[in-house]
């Protein structure tokens, strides 16, 4: 169960027996006035969404939702293919099922296979990744604190803004729910 | 310097402009207040009890509070003779974090006595033109691509026209379903202070705990708010100058209180007691996050504060 105060961004939530995301979420109060909790929710089956309102009264029931840790083995058409190391089972997830996290996806690695009632409907990413810059603009130096950004690429091809002291070859960590760079990774 | 240490002035360092121009708007306002005989006060920011509100809820710091406002100390200073005062403070209320909330936030609040909300709606015009001038600005602001008029005259429209004109409902329609403030968000504002500053007036007499009635319709308070690309930026009245009434009003909003397990706070009895002698007075509280918000063409209040909560 949760209450409105719990409502954020990526919150997974019941309603209807179909497992929803939230994918905007915004706090909204006049001065004086109640507390709402403006969503945007995305069915996480079909992908169709709608904006919902909520009150600090409401209660939400938590999607039964699961992770399980499968490789990627490869793309074939629009279907990506992802194998279970337990039973080598493999099982497809569509183009708008894989969705975002493409940006984020090595041959190969092992990522989190998202199941709602045993069927596999998305992929769950860890929070942070880290990728190695393979495409970036030389840094002109001293130009440490002015706030700057620019475009580098990474492994994934994935086009990401950083600040201009990031170089190519450097490994940098990315917030997978917002796409955007966080900081840089030693080694 | 290490990478941690390098993000972090990253992210500080690109605040310079918003920091800069934050000072010199704090600046520019504090000499228009000096210039016209205010007095720049200070009141406690930990008090044992805030006045009590139903949708307001203050966070706990030992066995008192943290204020949500600076209201009921200023007022006390009205009632005893101080007619002009404004302060820069401030102000923690609980669990407000969004695009345009910090549980912290910076308020500049004034009080003039002998002043009833039209002039204080007029006055608050005055003080923001001047302060945009003195920042080098056009009286044209551009905010996510409007353009917003700052030219004097600003708009002023009731709160039952504001239903009328925008919103599926009257505002008494409104009010019985326990809907007022979720129209008001989905409808209204957008609306308001779109090409010009806005001035909504007229509240609902029940959504004015410490507001005067309207003499000629009881069932409105003399409270109201402006706005600015649809964004609220302050809100203001002709303060209610009646004790007993005002402690009913506190006690009807410690009952909706209790309702939710909010915190019961004690009477503010000093307060009250202040109210039997406060001058007839308008005061307005004015949010100077939400106004860098403006100023600085963001939508996000993190960009014009050096550090959002996450941050510390």
């Amino acid at each position: 169960m949760y209450t409105a105060s719990d409502l954020r961004k990526g919150l997974r939530l019941k309603i209807d027996n179909e497992p929803y995301i939230i994918t905007e979420f915004n706090f909204v109060k006049p001065g004086k006035g109640q507390a709402l909790y403006r969503t945007k929710l995305k069915n996480m089956l079909n992908g169709n969404q709608f904006e919902r309102t909520f009150r600090s009264v409401d209660n939400f029931e938590a999607a039964d939702l699961r992770e399980k840790k499968m490789q990627y083995l490869y793309k074939e058409g629009d279907k990506y293919c992802f194998m279970d190391n337990e039973n080598y089972e493999q099982v497809y997830l569509t183009e708008a099922q894989v969705g975002d996290a493409v940006n984020f996806l090595l041959d190969n690695i092992e990522v989190e296979i998202l199941l709602f009632e045993d069927r596999p409907i998305g992929i769950s990413l860890p929070n942070f990744v880290e990728l190695v810059v393979t495409e970036a603009e030389p840094w002109a130096k001293g130009d440490t604190v002015s706030g700057a950004t620019k475009p580098v690429k990474v492994q994934t091809g994935y086009t990401i803004l950083v600040p201009t002291f990031v170089t190519e070859g450097e490994k940098i960590r990315i917030d997978t729910r917002t796409g955007e760079y966080l900081t840089r990774v030693k080694g | 310097m290490n990478t941690i240490h390098q993000d972090d002035h990253f992210c500080l360092a690109r605040k310079s402009q918003a920091l800069h121009l934050r000072a010199k708007f704090i600046q520019g306002i504090r000499h228009f207040f000096i210039q016209r005989h205010f007095l720049e006060v200070e009141t406690p920011v930990r008090i044992p009890s805030p006045a009590p509100e139903e949708h307001i809820e203050a966070i706990p710091s030992g066995n008192w509070f943290l204020q949500t406002s600076p209201e009921l100390c200023m007022k006390r200073l009205l009632a005893a003779g101080y007619p002009r005062i404004f302060q820069f403070c401030k102000c923690f209320r609980a669990d407000e974090r969004g695009s345009k909330h910090l549980p912290e936030f910076t308020m500049l609040e004034w009080y003039v006595a002998q002043f009833d909300y039209c002039q204080l709606m007029d006055q608050c015009e005055t003080m923001l033109i001047a302060g945009l001038k003195d920042l080098g600005y056009d009286q044209r602001i551009i905010w996510q691509n409007k353009k917003i008029d700052f030219a004097p005259g600003w708009e002023r429209i009731t709160v039952a026209d504001a239903f009328f004109r925008y919103a599926p409902m009257s505002c008494p329609e409104a009010l019985a379903q326990d809907r007022f403030d979720e129209i008001l968000v989905a409808y209204i504002e957008p609306h308001l202070g779109a090409d010009h500053p806005t001035f909504l007036y007229d509240y609902p007499a029940k959504l004015a705990a410490l507001a005067k009635a309207k003499k000629s319709d009881p069932t409105v308070a003399e409270r109201f708010e402006l706005y600015i690309g649809g964004m609220e930026i302050a809100n203001g009245f002709s303060e209610l100058t009646d004790a007993d009434e005002q402690r009913r009003r506190f006690e009807e909003a410690q009952q909706a209180r209790a309702k939710k397990n909010w915190a019961r706070y004690a009477m503010p009895e000093k307060f009250l007691q202040a109210l039997r002698t406060l001058p007839e007075t308008a005061g307005i509280a004015l949010g100077i996050d939400r106004m860098m918000m403006i100023l600085t063409d963001t939508v996000q209040i993190d960009n014009i504060t050096a550090f959002p909560p996450e941050a510390l």
